[in-house]
């Protein structure tokens, strides 16, 4: 990034520009394989978002058609009120709870069992997400092992089928996104904890302030930017998910857990729509930075 | 970084982007799809896979060994035909049909619903070979459900697909937990039929366990089983193949929906219905768990083996005494693709599947299913009392009937995905009422035709 710096501040100079031209040279693979493979999809995107075609013959323009019928299908509607749903479990519940393991970790930061906690707590992340969908419907089909503690306790009444229940399975599929992210968000915590200036906690300690004012006075707001990256990559999972429903429940039952991404694929594959199927990947593309970019504004500003 | 500085490389990469993207500019697709000379004129000879040393590619379904028992048995006959076999399961297959049928032409592949595929030009005309085989001659419904006319409906026009054999659907029974519900023959109306059922949930047992859950609607099965015993098959099939003016909201198959809600409500399905997949249901049903289910004969040979002895099928019974009886069956369909290398050895192949005696043999023995071809050709004899022998039987019944019906899941490509299953959830959960269900269905298909 330098030599751009350099050569839009002082654009007379030959060597500066030479030193440009070199900067740029060294960039350019990186960037060759940026724009072919992220930029230029993007772009056709954007393109097959305008027409209507069904990925194999010849496509018809259509203008800004499947954006308007994307805004009056009440199932593409809801499917996005879905990911919204999921931002509780994929970004409010991991925050909330990694920032409670943090401090609790950091407590006893010098035993042997942070680092057995730590990483117990991160093994989530090293699975692959196809094989945590498949063990959590294990878990929580009907005779799976959350109905055996259940009924264990006495609480039969509340064992069901929790993925194939029209009023649990959106929280169920949530709660996997939970699991996955939990570890995510603690570790990313701990590290922004471990930069925190010890002295701040001493002088608090000095003042009288107990565990519960230290963590509200100093952990939290030094913290302002790791939870504003924590937050960032757990909305995103949430809206722009698809491993998870895909393997878990497939959008069912009867469409309850259907999610933008989950919808993009079976109207390019399954209906052969590739243009609606565009245009609904360029509206999700849109609504996760209308959601995100604030995020960032919201927990850079204060750091500066 | 902030944006200002951000702001200059960014711009240049979305120029070289552009730059890349040219070449695609102009609108994407193409009419090549049809390659020229698709017409399924008949050969002068009838093709062969002649003397030289040939490579097929074939595209399978995981999962089902029968095809690849047949390019066994085939190269064994024909050393010179080797076979390149790909293999993924039928939901891959059916996203990756379009794509690969137009880039990657396989010579023979397993193939989902066939008008859309037809209708785009990607699948190769085989008039010209069931001219030169003979298949014209054979009992037509065997390939109706593969003919695709100009307009991508079904059941007239050109033959685009050809089937390894012909599968049928009914209702298989656990004979050990049958007899203590007192079933000792196959119920001869819907009403007993009900009774049965009713039975079987009085004796604490699970009278169904039907697979329903994630993207497969497995309801779907009894419901058009209903249909069939309520109506006739001759218009169901109309709405499968597209025919104008076609609705699967009639009152006939809205009688067959409430009394599959009734069936819903007297508690005669698992109660974790819509979380069952068709693993499940099957181990559940092979495990004794469950007197009935709603299933293909492409089961046959595997129950025969897990379940030897202990596993009955009979036919839907008809709502009247004596009614006629229907059965979803379909070809298990394979094509060849329009840019095919080998289209003739693939054809010779088809035809040999159907016309050879161990190729026959190995129809029924692995595939469970009856074979295609001629209706006196040749039948492997079948051990009398098992499940293969059944289904083969009530084969026999549904041809006399004229009862084949195609599935209501293959109307369109996306009806299954998006309409059936999640509608039948719906009314699994007590959460659609019949006459919404059919009337979203058709607004669905109405849809999808036209989009």
């Amino acid at each position: 990034m330098e030599p751009t710096t350099i050569g839009r501040r002082r654009v007379r100079g030959a060597r500066r520009r030479r030193a440009a031209w070199l900067g740029w040279l060294f960039a350019a693979p990186a960037l060759l394989m940026y724009a072919t493979f992220v930029l230029r999809p993007l772009l056709l995107t954007v393109q097959y978002s305008f027409y209507d075609w069904n990925g194999v013959t010849a496509s018809t323009w259509v203008g800004l058609d499947n954006y308007r019928q994307l805004l009056t299908d009440p199932d593409l509607f809801a499917s996005i009120v879905h990911a919204f749903e999921l931002i509780v479990f994929f970004s409010l519940l991991p925050v909330v709870l990694g920032l409670v393991i943090a401090a609790t970790i950091r407590g006893i930061a010098t035993s042997r069992l942070a680092l057995v906690a730590r990483t117990v707590l991160f093994l989530p992340q090293v699975i692959p997400l196809v094989a945590a969908g498949i063990m959590w419907s294990w878990l929580l089909s009907s005779t799976g092992l959350a109905n055996e503690l259940f009924s264990a306790v006495g609480l039969d009444s509340v064992t069901r089928a929790w993925l194939g229940d029209f009023d649990t399975a959106l929280p169920a599929v949530g709660v996997i996104g939970a699991w996955v992210l939990v570890g995510l968000c603690t570790l990313l915590l701990l590290a922004g904890m471990s930069k925190i200036d010890p002295a701040l906690y001493e002088a608090a300690r000095m003042d009288g302030a107990g565990a519960l004012r230290e963590f509200f006075a100093i952990t939290l707001p030094g913290l302002r930017q790791e939870i504003g990256v924590c937050v960032t990559v757990t909305v995103i999972a949430a809206l722009a998910s698809f491993d998870i429903v895909y393997i878990a429940t497939q959008g069912g039952p009867g469409n309850s857990t259907m999610v933008p991404g989950l919808e993009i694929y079976y109207l390019a594959f399954s209906e052969r729509e590739v243009g609606m199927a565009s245009a609904l990947a360029v509206a999700l593309v849109i609504l996760v930075l209308v959601c995100v970019l604030p995020i960032q504004r919201l927990t850079r500003d204060g750091s500066r | 970084m902030s944006l200002r500085k951000a702001r200059r490389p960014l711009l240049t990469a979305i120029a070289i982007a552009g730059l890349v993207a040219g070449a695609a500019c102009s609108a994407p697709g193409s009419d090549s799809g049809t390659a020229p000379g698709n017409t399924g004129a008949a050969p002068a000879t009838a093709p062969t896979c002649g003397a030289q040393p040939i490579t097929m590619k074939a595209y399978f379904e995981t999962g089902f060994p029968l095809p690849k028992r047949l390019t066994d048995e085939f190269t064994k006959q024909f050393p010179n035909v080797k076979w390149d076999i790909r293999e993924d399961q039928f939901a891959v297959i059916t996203q990756n049909a379009p794509r690969v049928l137009a880039d990657d032409p396989p010579d023979l592949m397993r193939l989902p619903q066939v008008s859309e595929l037809a209708k785009d030009g990607l699948l190769k005309n085989l008039d010209g070979y069931a001219q030169a085989f003979g298949w014209t001659s054979w009992p037509a419904s065997q390939l109706q459900q593969m003919r695709v006319n100009a307009n991508g409906q079904r059941g007239d026009g050109p033959l685009y697909a050809m089937g390894l054999n012909f599968s049928m659907t009914g209702i298989f029974y656990n004979k050990k937990l049958a007899t203590r519900i007192g079933l000792t023959q196959p119920p001869a109306t819907l009403a007993e039929f009900d009774t049965l059922l009713k039975k079987a949930k009085d004796a604490g047992l699970v009278p169904v366990n039907q697979f329903n859950g994630g993207g497969t609607g497995g309801l779907a099965f009894p419901l058009q089983n209903l249909m069939s015993a309520y109506g006739e098959p001759g218009p169901i099939n109309d709405w499968i193949f597209q025919k104008p003016g076609a609705t699967i909201a009639t009152p006939a198959n809205l009688q067959a929906t409430q009394h599959l809600e009734r069936w819903v409500k007297a508690g005669y399905f698992a109660p974790d219905l819509n979380s069952l997949d068709y693993a499940t249901m099957m181990s559940r049903f092979i495990g004794g768990k469950s007197v009935f289910i709603f299933d293909g004969d492409w089961e046959s040979g595997n129950l025969d083996k897990q379940m030897a002895g202990n596993a009955g099928f009979f036919l839907m019974p008809p709502a009247q005494p004596g009614g006629k009886r229907a059965a979803m069956s379909a070809p298990l369909t394979y094509g060849i693709s329009t840019k095919a290398a080998n289209a003739d050895c693939a054809a010779f192949f088809l035809n040999w599947v159907a016309t050879n005696r161990q190729a026959r043999d190995i129809a029924v023995e692995v595939g469970g299913s009856h074979p295609m071809g001629p209706a006196g050709a040749y039948m492997p004899a079948v051990k009398q009392g098992t499940v293969t022998a059944g289904t083969l039987e009530a084969g026999a019944t549904i041809g006399k009937d004229n009862g084949a019906m195609d599935f209501i899941a293959n109307a369109t490509g996306a009806i299954y995905a998006k309409s059936w299953t999640p509608q039948l959830q719906k009314l699994a959960a007590g959460q659609q009422t019949p006459d919404a269900l059919l009337k979203t269905v058709q607004q669905d298909y109405e849809k999808q035709i036209k989009g």
